[in-house]
């Protein structure tokens, strides 16, 4: 059995432990309701990071185009990049993805199970995973640098228009 | 040499909070997370204890000496005013049913902004000094001392509550954390602790009327400015008056729909409507802010900063008066004024002078929603609409949680809203009408220094948005409150980018079909008008 097979066999559990490492990151009481509320508009949080490592989880086994990847990255690292945590701690999830498949696929890898080439590219897709994310950390903080001005601009912006402190030439 | 961390200690893998108590785990006072302290002069303006420079992340928050005193005599004497609070102190039986209602506690996922943990920072200390078993069994009995953390704690989360009212809205015994973030915000103010974001607009209000300290001949001129670019749009010249005596309604908006966008375009609605429908009207440059911070302040500030609007109305000599879109003004109408500065029987009950309608409703306040006003119009076939100038837009409401639920008004701005619109769709029906979840912004925490809390709090909101944006296609979000017109932008370019925000009589003023006018060919933002086919409902 090849490391892809391998993997589609244990997806369920894989899935399953990748999003308890994530809800551990939250505390007790707080995992507990993203785990057990299923609607999507009340624990919208919960809901976005379980539907998006679900397809993470496929694309690992389907070649990762960055198409694809990007919609379900976002959402996650949106919500971790504005959630109390360091930048490395709100991109790790990504890495906890090799701890959780190195751990279900042991006794594979320790058996020769899995060519050397395999385990190479799977860590090299979960990398590309782990930089894309970096990238989608930075535009969403900056992004929030950036609103805040724009929502001070809004306020103020009529004012001084009507103060004639700003001027379009053009008008 | 200082070894680095191995990549499991620096991708932090043991990362849970630490695993101390809630009672027994300090607040952080990290910048995005907290709004700055009130500034000395605001304090003083309206006579405000413990004016001083300080901030939040100060080791000494320079307390007065005696302020745990004052906090539970504080506290001792709101327990006898309102018998609300001494019932949910008592009542609450941590069923959990509030949990996890609270758009806090789903976007930041902190614990302590669940209701039932947000009043329990109150009510531990009210065990700890009100309770006998609190008195003799302390910690086993929920209790807890009264300390400077706990202070800053009250001040970290009951400065994190939107007082949105979700959470009361599930709990079987009708608990409010909205006034018991009120009643602890009042403790807070005993000894000096507001944020500035409040204080400011209530001293700027107490002094000249509205929370940017625009004076009367800014406000004027400000007004004027808008009926210039409605020219521009329709061809028609609408001339609204100021402080005239005798005219027949006064109209009080929240000042954010004169000076800041996009609210500007929604009192550009108003005026047409009032100018095409010949409404006797005016302005005035004292009550020229329907909002009220003093709400989110303390009872009494509340009553004065009310009290300006009835005052002009009765200097007015105006019959009745109509209020624009605008979220916590409706709360304080609704729900407080008819006992506090009202009833105001030298009114006359509202009668549109268009339709003849009665709001017999209004009959102790006297002051009706202008989504009221404009929805009876409609409904009496009095003002002539085209839905298809607002057909570049696909529409859904965002109730306010003012408006929804401390006012039921769920019907009104929807039926104005399929009157002037040809595509409008509903967010899902949890997070609609009494269930809505608020912009995470309101209670005066709308700065800017907040954000990042805000876009936490307004996440659950802007997922619902999100829905209808991919699934229908909408773009724009309406919605009748200065504050969500002034926040939810900022919310959906983070969220859900390409959903823009508008007030509902801004869209009443694209549909609006004003006698004399030009052919329109853009909106009232400017944006050309294309696509004015018959639209289906999306």
């Amino acid at each position: 059995m090849n490391l892809a097979d391998l993997l589609t066999k244990k997806q369920a559990v894989i899935l399953e432990r990748w999003f308890q490492w994530f809800l551990e990151t939250y505390p007790a009481e707080t995992a507990r309701f993203m785990r057990e509320e299923k609607n999507r508009f009340a624990n919208p949080v919960g809901s976005s990071v379980y539907q998006g490592i679900e397809g993470l989880c496929q694309e690992l086994l389907q070649g990762m185009e960055l198409d694809r990847v990007y919609p379900l990255l976002d959402p996650i690292v949106r919500i971790r990049a504005v959630q109390d945590f360091p930048p490395s701690r709100a991109v790790a999830f990504i890495f906890a993805l090799k701890k959780v498949i190195f751990e279900e696929l042991e006794s594979e890898i320790r058996g020769g199970q899995i060519s050397v080439e395999e385990l190479l590219e799977l860590e090299s897709r979960i990398d590309n995973l782990a930089l894309l994310s970096f990238d989608i950390y930075t535009q969403c903080r900056e992004k929030v640098s950036q609103i805040r001005v724009e929502e001070i601009k809004r306020r103020s912006e009529r004012l001084l228009q009507r103060a004639n402190l700003v001027v379009d030439p053009s008008e | 040499m200082a070894s680095l961390p191995k990549p499991d200690e620096l991708a932090g893998i043991n990362y849970n909070p630490p695993r101390t108590g809630w009672r027994d785990t300090p607040v952080e006072f990290r910048r995005g997370t907290y709004c700055y302290g009130a500034k000395p002069k605001n304090l003083e303006a309206v006579g405000l204890p413990n004016p001083r420079d300080w901030s939040p992340e100060d080791q000494d928050w320079k307390l007065p000496e005696n302020w745990k005193e004052i906090i539970l005599e504080g506290l001792r004497e709101r327990l006898g005013r309102f018998r609300s609070l001494q019932i949910f102190m008592d009542a609450c039986v941590r069923c959990g049913a509030c949990a996890d209602k609270c758009h806090f506690f789903i976007g930041s996922g902190d614990p302590r902004n669940m209701p039932v943990l947000r009043a329990e920072l109150l009510r531990s200390v009210y065990r700890r000094d009100f309770t006998t078993a609190g008195k003799i069994f302390g910690k086993l009995a929920g209790a807890r001392d009264l300390t400077e953390e706990v202070l800053k704690e009250w001040y970290y989360y009951f400065f994190q509550c939107t007082e949105c009212r979700r959470c009361s809205v599930f709990c079987p015994f009708g608990i409010d954390t909205a006034e018991i973030t009120i009643l602890a915000r009042e403790l807070l103010n005993l000894v000096g602790c507001n944020i500035d974001w409040i204080a400011a607009p209530v001293a700027n209000c107490y002094r000249t009327g509205n929370h940017l300290g625009i004076q009367p001949h800014a406000f004027k001129d400000m007004i004027d400015f808008c009926t210039e670019d409605i020219e521009k749009v329709t061809g028609v010249k609408v001339e609204p008056t100021f402080n005239r005596k005798g005219a027949e309604v006064l109209f009080i908006t929240p000042s954010g729909d004169v000076f800041a966008d996009p609210g500007t375009y929604t009192l550009m609605g108003y005026l047409m409507l009032f100018h095409e429908i010949g409404l006797d009207y005016t302005f005035s440059t004292y009550a020229s802010d329907g909002g009220n911070f003093g709400l989110f302040t303390s009872h009494e500030m509340m009553k004065r900063l009310n009290a300006k609007m009835y005052a002009e109305a009765g200097r007015l000599g105006v019959k009745w008066i109509l209020g624009g879109e605008c979220g916590h003004m409706w709360r304080v109408i609704h729900q407080y004024m008819g006992t506090m500065n009202g009833p105001a029987d030298f009114l006359e009950e509202p009668v549109s002078p268009i339709t003849g309608t009665r709001f017999e409703h209004a009959r102790s306040t006297k002051m009706i929603h202008i989504a009221e006003f404009t929805a009876d119009l409609i409904r009496h076939n009095k003002v002539k609409l085209d839905p298809g100038r607002n057909n570049h837009l696909k529409v859904t409401f965002h109730d306010p949680r003012n408006t929804s639920r401390a006012m039921g008004l769920f019907e009104e701005p929807r039926y104005v809203l399929r009157s002037v619109c040809n595509h409008f769709r509903e967010m899902p029906e949890n997070t609609i009408r009494e269930q809505t979840f608020c912009c995470g912004s309101g209670a005066g925490l709308n700065t800017d220094e907040y954000l990042e809390m805000r876009l936490r709090g307004g996440f659950p909101r802007a997922n619902a948005v999100r829905y209808v944006h991919e699934k229908y296609g909408v773009n724009t979000v309406a919605c009748v409150c200065a504050i969500d017109r002034a926040v939810l932008p900022t919310l959906m370019d983070y969220w859900v980018p390409g959903v823009g925000v508008a007030g509902l009589h801004e869209l009443v003023g694209n549909a609006l079909v004003m006698q004399g006018e030009n052919d329109r060919t853009t909106d009232l933002r400017g944006n050309p008008l294309h696509g004015r086919e018959e639209g289906e409902d999306v």
